[in-house]
């Protein structure tokens, strides 16, 4: 069992922009440095790495750029978004299970980077694309929006249920000087009409394209309390890719609305002391702003069908039922493909958000819905 | 024709006047083969009767490798929508605003198909505009059209009937 026996003791990110000028491996690597700074661990010590498949900096170009030791534990994950705690997940039981004893997780990710196949017609797409792409769906926000009209249908969600969603990102944005969107409030006006993207999804329903990198340190519960930061234990995790399951084109099972957090959440709170009604905050994957109610709905903070009221109210800002993404998210600190929310709910257990909740103790941290997913839970 | 459809994506280099052309797999290939013919057919298992889609090599419930290509009427009702508004690639961005449904087949409901929308069974070739947007709802009715987009290369697409 994995539980506590792992801590995160560094985190490390670059400045979040449109447009940095620096390659992708170099800020790969200066967020790496960062982190193990932060922990107070000399690079040399490094001797497990844990990344996306998506990554393009690749161990051993990482590796001899920091000048890690002998790597003896490397693993990637795939599906984009979905596989961002996961590298935290493979590092813990890395560590646990004496594979390594110092693990790094990074990301970093320019726009111009790595393949984007609904921007490249020239690009062959695995099997799904055949099935899609030939009739204009063309992009992740079409993809996600036809699910996301079908359970508007299905349960009376409305616009303003996922700008509830998109409000609370930009006002914990409002309070990150880190965050892209930090000097840019948005109001339900600027909302309602702004542009179409693929309705029912207008443009404050997607999440920004950014610039950045970002990683963290993992080390055994024991190592972590020589560590210069305060230790945020990695108290349960979870992979999640359910049975008949198509990706982010889930249509063709019997019930294209319960998604992979379903999945990654019965294995996170069964190997967990805890139960979504002890999290105090919560990073959740947006990419999109329908993923906060279905993610809310498979992580257990409600009922099916009931995600969308339950950001009414303000339940998902500061002082409300469950505070989430309170470095801004995706939508509006920078989207790294999640990694921003890992980091994020170490500072909350660490008490140095800029959005900090009192005393929060209990975090827990999502990667992409709608594709194959992991999950973690921290703890203080 | 015996060239295969992957052959024919080949040959026109995967688009048609900027649209993207269906790459099959060797699971899928079927599937666009009889769509050529003008048949909507479901890949059927030959043991326990199961359909699924999309293709793939065995039967998820029985584990056999033996399929059938089942005909299908190709009735269904829209299971939901999008309109797709750009940024979106130049072929596409010119009839844009447009819809994209997922339908699911009264044969089946638990098949559900990708396609795009056309006004009538007699309009296969309307473009990807052509059905006002206040016209769609969940759960309309549609049938199978058949549009050839390349040489060899033909696709379903939903001619939205009165309901």
């Amino acid at each position: 069992m994995l539980k506590d026996r792992t801590a995160v003791v560094g985190i490390g990110q670059t400045r979040f922009a449109k447009h940095l000028d620096e390659p992708e491996k170099t800020l790969a690597c200066r967020a790496v440095l960062a982190a193990l700074d932060d922990a107070g661990i000399d690079p040399g010590e490094v001797d497990g790495l844990a990344s996306f498949t998506m990554e393009e900096t690749d161990e051993v170009e990482l590796a001899k750029s920091i000048g890690a030791g002998d790597i003896t534990f490397f693993s990637r994950t795939g599906f984009g978004g979905g596989g961002s705690c996961a590298t935290v997940a493979h590092l813990a039981m890395a560590v646990a299970g004496g594979q390594a004893n110092v693990g790094v997780a990074w990301r970093a990710r320019k726009r111009g980077s790595g393949v984007r196949p609904w921007t490249n017609t020239s690009v062959q797409l695995p099997t799904p694309a055949q099935w899609t792409r030939p009739f204009g769906l063309l992009r992740p926000a079409d993809e996600i929006g036809m699910l996301a009209r079908r359970y508007m249908h299905e349960y009376g969600a409305t616009r303003d249920h996922l700008f509830n969603v998109a409000l609370a990102c930009r006002n914990r944005a409002n309070q990150n000087p880190a965050a892209v969107m930090y000097e840019r409030p948005l109001t339900r006006e600027m909302y309602m009409d702004a542009r179409w993207i693929s309705e029912p999804l207008c443009l404050y329903d997607n999440c920004l394209e950014t610039d950045g990198a970002l990683a963290c340190v993992i080390v055994s519960a024991d190592r972590a309390r020589d560590c210069r930061r305060k230790p945020v234990y990695i108290h349960s995790a979870a992979q999640g890719l359910p049975a008949q399951h198509h990706g982010m084109v889930n249509y063709w099972n019997d019930d294209p609305l319960t998604g992979p957090a379903w999945a990654a959440a019965r294995h996170l709170w069964k190997n967990s002391d805890l139960g979504p009604g002890d999290v105090d905050v919560a990073q959740i994957y947006d990419a999109f702003t329908p993923l906060i109610p279905l993610s809310l709905e498979g992580y257990g903070f409600c009922g099916r069908g009931e995600g969308a009221a339950f950001t009414e109210g303000g339940a998902l800002e500061l002082g409300g039922r469950l505070p989430i993404n309170t470095g801004g998210g995706g939508l509006s600190e920078g989207y790294v493909h999640g990694f921003n929310l890992i980091t994020e709910g170490v500072k909350q257990l660490r008490g140095t958000s800029t959005s900090q909740v009192p005393d929060a103790a209990t975090c827990l941290v999502t990667a992409g819905e709608g594709v194959p997913t992991s999950a973690l839970l921290l703890r203080a | 024709m015996t060239e295969s459809v992957t052959e024919a994506v080949n040959a026109a280099g995967g688009l048609a006047d900027g649209r993207l052309l269906p790459w099959p797999d060797v699971d899928g290939e079927p599937f666009w083969q009889f769509a050529r013919q003008g048949e909507l057919r479901v890949q059927t298992c030959a043991d326990c009767g199961r359909r699924r889609f999309p293709p793939r090599p065995a039967c998820p419930r029985c584990h056999s490798f033996d399929s059938t290509w089942q005909l299908t009427s190709g009735r269904g009702r829209i299971w939901s929508f999008v309109i797709a508004h750009p940024p979106l690639l130049p072929a596409y961005a010119k009839d844009a605003p447009y819809p994209v449904a997922v339908v699911e087949l009264d044969d089946d409901p638990s098949i559900r198909l990708v396609g795009t929308l056309t006004t009538s069974v007699r309009r296969p070739d309307a473009p990807l505009n052509a059905v006002p947007v206040n016209r769609l709802r969940i759960g309309a009715p549609v049938q199978a059209v058949f549009q050839t987009l390349a040489p060899g290369v033909t696709v379903p697409r939903w001619a939205l009937l009165n309901s």
